[in-house]
């Protein structure tokens, strides 16, 4: 492969990727005088000399490095946010402040009334995230069974899909009442649609030659299902539990702001109407505390599901070298 | 035993027949889509002929799966499977327990070649091993007839002709009945008892060219003439083929 420069009108230093120019010349030279050296460009092509350019190297820092840097990145906001609200150059009425937040959060615990909340909050969060999963998984599943089911099917949950979900909450909680149930049902609803059409779409992309493999050494159906399906699915599930970590978090807290006697979501919309900043401000880093954890029980899933999946599968390797 | 696929219908496949003596190697060739997949496909069961059928050791098999092994061009190793559980795949879809099945296969890996990677992932494998892995997949299963269309298609020079030696000595150990389709007419040649000649969509046999060099083959054995004789009939039929194809 070769760069090189060449002049054009309007253009006069443009680099080209000289491929295909070159090929174009070598053909027509070819074609015309064939006793003329492949290479001898035209005259006023190659004039300006060649840029000496070297691979742009990736410097990697040792992990400690980056570590300190992310913490000094913490310490600067929380800071920076503490000293603003000090010399109020934002107002701590409504940001509320750091050192507020802190004390807050040390009567927040010790009142006792926290875990009751956040007991609360996660239980209905984490049945609804079981109960979408399985069932939108398992839907998805179900869609390799039969091509003419799932046609039927498939238009209902695009439609149910395009439905703004947490606009039938107030009706959900009439159906289900203001108890777990009803928060349970909208996190599983906000679950359950893209479960399945990522299981679907992982359903579709099962290699069909393996398949072929499978029946050309007798296998059932189910046995095609069962040993093929599900372990080529799986991967997709996976990824799809990420995105739904945050979906049933957001329907419990949401199920909560319509109407609830306990929970997070009560309490962060209560401390709102009481002007309480700092009190909303303990409730969302304990729903992010939460969250996080989650994010690493999954990550933690999926490595143990993932054995023996080559590296591209991973997200992070695959990702191409990118020159800065 | 004898088996014959008559088969099918207009563009892939004009009617052909043959018979495979048992425990021979028989070598495909043809030009490009000239319906040797499809011909296989109805071998193995894959697709309905629309017309004809194969038998088996004399019974009727048209459109059974299960009775021939099949192994294409990509070895389609599953990738969550160990090596030695990509292996047993076949003998565990028969239903043979898994332990049972490990218990066989494993002195089988060892001989073979892929000694000490049993317990793998074929992430970890290079092309010719996974390509020995998918071979013994179709090997350790009771089927007479070994389909192979294109196994070694996608490796480099060298790796393929250790692979073409390994194939022979399975095949002198296992004595099945071996269907080799290739591109590759050293490599038809080399590895078979007789080659089968396709002629270009539509396909049908236009020859049958007994390779009657004494086995076991040396590599040298592609420099001699008699070699070379049957190659040039081959190759013959396969420039004609590609002119018709382009008339």
């Amino acid at each position: 492969m070769a760069i090189s420069r060449k002049r054009r009108k309007g253009a006069p230093h443009e680099l080209v990727g000289a491929d295909d120019v070159m090929l174009d010349e070598m053909a027509a030279g070819q074609a015309t005088d064939r006793s003329r050296p492949l290479f001898q460009a035209p005259g006023g092509v190659f004039a300006t000399p060649t840029r000496n350019r070297r691979l742009p190297e990736r410097v990697r820092w040792p992990w400690w490095v980056l570590v300190v840097v992310r913490l000094l990145v913490v310490v600067a906001l929380v800071g920076g946010w503490q000293v603003a609200a000090s010399f109020k150059l934002i107002d701590p009425f409504f940001w509320s402040q750091p050192s507020a937040i802190l004390h807050t959060l040390d009567t927040f615990f010790l009142s006792g009334e926290a875990f009751t909340d956040i007991g609360y909050t996660f239980e209905a969060t984490i049945i609804g995230f079981v109960l979408g999963t399985v069932a939108g998984s398992l839907l998805g599943l179900s869609f390799w069974w039969s091509v003419n089911y799932a046609e039927i099917v498939q238009p209902f949950v695009i439609c149910f899909e395009s439905i703004p979900k947490l606009a039938l909450a107030p009706l959900i909680i009439l159906v289900f009442g203001i108890g777990l149930a009803s928060k349970v049902a909208i996190a599983a609803a906000l679950t359950v649609v893209v479960s399945t059409l990522t299981t679907y779409a992982g359903v579709r992309a099962v290699d069909a030659d393996s398949e072929r493999l499978f029946y050309s050494l007798g296998a059932s159906r189910t046995q095609v299902f069962l040993k093929l399906v599900v372990p080529s699915v799986l991967p997709w599930t996976i990824s799809v539990l990420r995105v739904n970590i945050g979906l049933a978090l957001t329907g419990a807290i949401v199920g909560e702001f319509i109407s609830s006697q306990y929970g997070l979501g009560r309490e962060i919309l209560y401390a709102g109407q009481t002007y309480d900043i700092a009190l909303v401000w303990v409730a969302v880093l304990v729903l992010s505390v939460f969250s996080v954890a989650m994010y690493g029980a999954v990550s933690w899933l999926e490595k143990k599901l993932r054995k023996g999946l080559p590296p591209c599968c991973s997200s992070e390797k695959s990702m191409p070298a990118r020159p800065r | 035993m004898a088996f014959s696929a008559g088969s099918a219908r207009v563009e892939a496949l004009s009617p052909v027949s043959f018979a495979l003596e048992e425990g021979s190697f028989v070598s495909v060739i043809g030009p490009s889509g000239c319906g040797k997949s499809t011909l296989f496909n109805v071998i193995a069961g894959l697709q309905r002929p629309t017309g004809g059928n194969v038998l088996i050791d004399g019974e009727e098999a048209t459109g059974s799966i299960g009775r021939v092994g099949y192994m294409m061009q990509k070895d389609l190793l599953l990738p969550w499977r160990t090596v030695i559980d990509n292996v047993i795949l076949g003998m565990e879809l028969k239903g043979v327990p898994r332990a049972r099945a490990r218990a066989y296969a494993r002195p089988y890996l060892g001989r073979y070649g892929l000694g000490g990677f049993e317990d793998s992932y074929p992430s970890q494998l290079s092309g010719g091993m996974r390509q020995r892995a998918g071979l013994m997949r179709t090997l350790l299963l009771d089927n007479d007839i070994v389909l192979l269309d294109e196994p070694f298609g996608a490796l480099d020079a060298q790796t393929k002709s250790s692979m073409q030696d390994w194939l022979l000595q399975l095949w002198s150990d296992f004595r099945k009945t071996v269907v080799f389709v290739t591109h590759d007419v050293d490599e038809a040649v080399y590895l078979a008892d007789q080659v089968l000649v396709m002629s270009a969509r539509p396909g049908r046999f236009i020859d049958r060219i007994p390779v009657t060099l004494a086995r076991p083959r040396p590599r040298s054995t592609v420099g001699t003439a008699s070699f070379i004789a049957i190659k040039d009939r081959c190759l013959g039929h396969l420039t004609q083929a590609a002119e018709g194809c382009a008339a």
